[in-house]
């Protein structure tokens, strides 16, 4: 059989748009514009789909403040020695090259009506679709004791850049036989096995310079991802070293107090050395300022075009969005932005849209080459994105497995950073 | 594997040209047989090898280029074949230095090998294929069932192998370039869909192409086919 389009379509699995005259176009002003606030998986994807794949018909504008992106994903490497902060940093060249508008200032206000975005340099863009991916900010309160004025004293680490090599020479200056703690986020947030691979990371760089050392994990949730291969990892690379407080066991800290670095936990004072706070999230605060986030603090989407349920003219990406089954991570911003760009242009050009679909893999180091992962696929329903079927590495796979796993979260890595930015 | 290739040592004295004595007395062919695990997702090698995306490299050092039975060659390597090319271990690390400058032309979409040791190692490894040489499950796929015709007559949808594949270039990149994952643009349609379907129905080992591969109809494995079969690098 040979499948065209037009009997691609005719089979119809939930045509979100068709070939028909599009809707939208620019409003009266030339080539409809898009404009994309932040230069993460989301954000950096979207805007080259839309930029790439309309061969110039839409004007595609990226706010992202800084120059190079350092991205959150492998920054744990970076924390366990195995990688080198300048591998983890991305410039905006190539994507500027490629056509793209990229202004580097930050969006500090959308106005719905006016469909314009404000900078804080001063002035506004206008946009026919916004598409914003700013990934996470912290709850206020979270953690008693705990505000980013404390983030030098106690490190959060959870957007990647001079906060992770912060905590790194934390960890390094370490007195010997000294306590690292983690102050674990709640669910939902960004990478669910970002915090246990970075106690792996961070296990893996005491044992070599600081052997008695030890790890206290405070975690507010009964569970965690991946856990029983965390666990049976710790015990076989770091026996003894790493301890994980459940809620029931006072996990859920009382408080922290970053002047004389103790960690309430249950009522007990423990004196710390290093402390980790990775608190609640919520979608980045544009979100919040364009009003498309629920109580919950995060944007709901509509699953077949990440438009948000608020404003079918702003889309959300990645950690901000609220989506369905999906994990917050890189690699679901990135697949999220494919699905949101085929919509845009559909929407803004009258191009082909095909059924959303999703993918994720989530990989993590425990040791040298001992990689593990956990990955899904993922489908558009009216309600949610929905979780087709899955899988996950095992506890007592073979070396040669693990090690495989890892050299392919090190293809990935450069896979996707390629297909973000250029 | 070990003791298969220690009976080539008296078989084969020609071996010794490449310093595999030194080779294996280091511990070396370990390196070079990791290595060779970016080669064998197209190319196999032992008692069963058959030509599949790339020819099969049993006895490839030392052989014409070229010259394997039922392989449709570039016309860029079958004309260097003609002047007489032949694969030493100079012309081969010429070759994976960067297969495209060595022959222009030629169908093998593979960035190369940067390192020079990595080259060396990766020749003194290609110096032990033979027909009777076994490698471990682990580095090498088993061979890979047939497809029903039918579903390999499909004709894919470029437009929509398109769209599918933005899945695929999370991992494997566009440009061609590989860094752990293997390089899947300009395959031969056949061989994308047996590989594809091999992972589906799970005789290929990989969890993550599993997965990707579970969710993919017929039609929008030929889809990809076609689209990755039409890229031009």
């Amino acid at each position: 059989m040979k499948l065209d389009r037009r009997g691609f379509m005719g089979a119809g699995v939930a045509a979100a748009a068709t070939l028909s005259a599009p809707t939208v176009f620019a409003a009266g002003h030339g080539k409809p514009r898009v404009v994309v606030v932040g230069g993460g998986a989301g954000g950096a994807t979207a805007a080259r789909y839309i930029a790439k794949d309309s061969g110039g018909a839409i004007d595609v504008t990226l706010i992202e403040p800084t120059r190079t992106y350092y991205t959150c994903f492998f920054s744990n490497l970076y924390l366990g020695g195995f990688r080198d902060m300048a591998s983890l940093g991305h410039s905006y060249g190539a994507l500027a090259s490629q056509g793209i508008n990229v202004v580097h200032d930050w969006a500090i206000g959308v106005d719905r009506d006016a469909k314009t975005v404000a900078l804080a340099g001063g002035g506004s863009v206008p946009y026919d679709k916004l598409i914003l991916s700013p990934g996470i900010d912290f709850r206020d309160g979270a953690v008693q004791g705990w505000d980013t004025s404390a983030q030098n004293a106690m490190p959060h680490a959870y957007k990647a850049g001079s906060q992770t090599e912060l905590l790194k020479s934390q960890i390094e200056s370490m007195p010997q036989g000294g306590v690292f703690a983690m102050v674990a986020p709640p669910n939902p947030f960004r990478c669910p096995p970002g915090p246990y691979e970075r106690v792996s990371m961070v296990a893996h760089m005491l044992k070599e310079n600081n052997p008695t050392a030890k790890i206290m994990i405070f975690d507010p949730k009964p569970g965690f991802s991946k856990q029983g291969l965390f666990e049976d990892g710790w015990a076989r690379h770091y026996a003894g070293m790493v301890e994980w407080v459940s809620p029931d066991f006072g996990g859920a800290v009382d408080e922290v107090r970053p002047g004389s670095m103790e960690v309430v936990a249950d009522g007990e004072v423990v004196k710390v050395d290093v402390c980790n706070v990775i608190p609640a999230m919520k979608a980045g605060r544009i979100a919040d300022i364009a009003g498309v986030t629920n109580e919950a603090g995060w944007a709901p989407v509509n699953p077949h075009t990440m438009a948000t349920r608020a404003d079918d003219s702003i889309h959300v990406l990645g950690d901000s969005s609220q989506q369905g089954d999906m994990p917050k991570s890189g690699f679901s911003a990135n697949s999220q932005a494919k699905v949101c760009a085929m919509a845009v242009r559909g929407e803004l050009t009258g191009s082909a849209v095909f059924p959303a679909r999703f993918s994720n893999t989530c990989w993590s180091l425990l040791d040298s080459n001992d990689g593990v992962k956990v990955g899904a696929s993922y489908e558009a329903t009216d309600e949610k994105i929905a979780k087709t079927s899955g899988f996950v590495s095992q506890v007592g796979e073979d070396d040669a497995t693990r090690a495989a796993t890892y050299e392919e979260s090190v293809g990935w890595y450069a896979g996707i950073t390629a297909d973000m930015f250029g | 594997m070990l003791r298969n290739v220690l009976n080539l040592f008296t078989a084969l004295p020609l071996l010794f040209i490449v310093g595999l004595e030194t080779a294996f007395a280091d511990g070396h062919a370990d390196v070079g047989e990791r290595l060779f695990r970016r080669c064998a997702s197209c190319h196999e090698v032992g008692p069963e090898a058959r030509n599949k995306v790339g020819p099969h490299l049993n006895e490839i050092m030392g052989r014409a280029a070229a010259s394997v039975e039922g392989f449709r060659y570039s016309r860029a390597l079958t004309a260097m074949a003609d002047d007489g090319l032949v694969w030493d271990e100079d012309m081969m690390d010429a070759f994976l230095t960067r297969p495209s400058d060595f022959v222009p032309g030629t169908r093998m979409s593979f960035s190369g090998v940067r390192k020079e040791e990595d080259r060396h190692e990766l020749i003194v490894f290609l110096s032990t294929l033979t027909p009777e040489t076994g490698l471990g499950t682990a580095h090498i796929e088993p061979s890979d069932p047939d497809v029903a015709p039918e579903i390999l007559a499909i004709e894919g949808d470029v437009a929509y192998g398109q769209y599918l594949a933005s899945t695929c270039v999370t991992c494997h990149q566009e440009s061609g370039e590989t860094d752990g994952i293997p390089s899947i643009i300009n395959w031969p349609a056949p061989a994308f869909v047996t590989v594809l379907h091999a992972y589906k129905n799970k005789s290929r080992e990989n969890s993550v192409m599993q997965q990707i591969t579970s969710v993919l109809s017929n039609e929008e494995i030929a889809a990809l086919a076609a689209y990755y079969e039409s890229i031009q690098q």
